[in-house]
């Protein structure tokens, strides 16, 4: 870990000393333990704040849309596929930045380190460390780091460590899995999983492809959907967010964490990650030059839904 | 008007006070309209639980219509546009295929019963489709019941204006 920290903060010295970029966005430790914050590195000398461990899970690539200088990026493979979408939808220009891939083991999930210590309270925490105290690597990832096919960037310009062996599993088991409950049951489960939901659009605005200058659900004229809290607006609420990212989520989990009250965001985005690469054998973010799903068609598109009478 | 002169007939619907469901059809205006206006005209019947919104074209049905349509307590909702190949705007029913196929398994997948939503064809010649089409949907939906899901019910307490004139 401290070796990839040394060659990322090497990457940002060279970039900034050589006038590449105006500002290097990356992590920097936060105030707690297992805390990492993004962190705009505009200064050369400053370049030693950047570190790179297991907590670096926010998607950097919500940064790029709408800026005006130059960047650089660390990105993970899920960040190096947002930044691939964003560059085919138009909102970033690929000459204005600077990739900086970092392979990655899978961002651990800080909520089940805890629970697993609780009612004890955490000091410190460190990957690879010599503490009296370790837990599983593997098994405290994000839900999204576990099923995670890409854990290498699919684009970058400079490469920071050794890329990882691709893993090979059936990344949907659990969509398959919740599809074979009764409709009613799967209802009543997201029904349950909605009921919490705040409307705090928190995981509109985590999101590194939720760029709409106006939301669907700010709008006014149309009102789309309800703002309140209404069981049924909200679903709808949830329907739709899930439904405009069809065939653009890249899968990184940043709608999960930002959600303050746990919503399973993830069930309804899997489910169309499933369903765009089942229909239309696509997956978001691999190629520059692939046409995104739903602004193209082909002549022999599945139709078995239609209704023949 | 009845004349005290005349005489009234009055016809009864068959199992009237029983549970009808109703339908919204969104019909592109190039083949599916005219197929339901050939049905009409040719005299063709069929069920009278469709409520038709005329559309340009199978594209411009936008998701949110037909989720609005669910969340106002319609019990089944019908798109249909002009057969592949045969889009007025040459690739509209295309890009709608893609949406529909999607937004379906979604409705399904959240536990909408299969067949509140239904998708399909009919050109302008097809007046006989289109009476076979809004009869088999018609039963699906009849058999499905009446809506609950996405269903939006005002909280308790709310009069709406209109309540009371």
């Amino acid at each position: 870990m401290q070796q990839l920290t040394d060659e990322i903060r090497a990457i940002a010295r060279k970039l900034l000393r050589d006038k590449q970029v105006d500002v290097v966005i990356g992590f920097e430790r936060g105030s707690m333990p297992l805390r990492r914050r993004p962190c705009f590195v505009r200064k050369e000398e400053d370049a030693d704040r950047l570190v790179w461990d297991g907590w670096c899970e926010n998607t950097l690539a919500t940064y790029l849309p709408k800026r005006k200088e130059k960047a650089a990026i660390v990105a993970k493979g899920c960040d190096s596929r947002a930044v691939v979408e964003l560059i085919k939808e138009k909102q970033v220009q690929r000459d204005q930045i600077i990739v900086i891939g970092v392979p990655c083991r899978g961002m651990i999930d800080r909520a089940q380190v805890e629970a697993s210590v609780a009612p004890a309270r955490i000091a410190q925490a460190e990957e690879d460390p010599d503490f009296e105290e370790t837990l599983r690597r593997t098994g405290s990832l994000h839900d999204c780091c576990k099923t995670c096919a890409h854990p290498n960037p699919v684009l970058y310009d400079v490469l920071a460590g050794e890329p990882l062996p691709q893993k090979v599993q059936d990344p949907f088991a659990d969509i398959e899995a919740f599809n074979t409950m009764k409709p009613e049951e799967r209802w009543a489960y997201l029904s349950r999983e909605v009921e919490k939901c705040i409307r705090c659009y928190a995981c509109r605005n985590a999101c590194p492809l939720c760029y709409c200058p106006e939301c669907f659900v700010d709008a006014s004229l149309p009102q789309w959907v309800g703002k309140s809290v209404d069981a049924s607006d909200t679903m709808i609420f949830h329907l739709m967010r899930a439904y405009h990212l069809a065939g653009r989520c890249v899968s990184c989990g940043a709608c999960e964490r930002a959600c303050p009250v746990g919503v399973d965001i993830g069930k309804l985005n899997r489910m169309l990650l499933k369903e765009v690469r089942d229909l239309f054998g696509y997956e978001a973010g691999l190629g520059l030059d692939e046409k995104s799903p739903m602004a193209t068609f082909r002549l022999d598109d599945p139709e078995s839904f239609i209704v023949n009478p | 008007m009845v004349c005290d002169s005349g005489s009234l007939g009055v016809r009864r619907m068959a199992d009237s006070g029983k549970w009808e469901p109703k339908i919204v059809a969104f019909l592109c205006n190039w083949c599916s309209y005219a197929g339901a206006d050939l049905a009409g005209t040719s005299r063709i019947q069929y069920p009278p639980n469709v409520r038709i919104i005329r559309v340009p074209c199978s594209g411009r049905v936008n998701p949110f219509f037909i989720l609005s349509s669910l969340q106002k307590g319609v019990d089944g909702v019908l798109v249909s546009g002009c057969h592949p190949g045969e889009c007025h705007y040459l690739t509209g029913n295309y890009s709608a295929r893609r949406k529909f196929a999607l937004l379906k398994s979604l409705l399904e997948f959240v536990g909408v019963e299969e067949g509140r939503v239904q998708f399909s064809w009919v050109s302008a010649s097809e007046g006989v489709r289109f009476a076979k089409l809004v009869e088999k949907v018609t039963n699906k939906v009849r058999a499905l019941g009446p809506a609950k899901r996405l269903v939006k019910t005002p909280p308790q307490g709310v009069v709406h204006a209109a309540a009371h004139r």
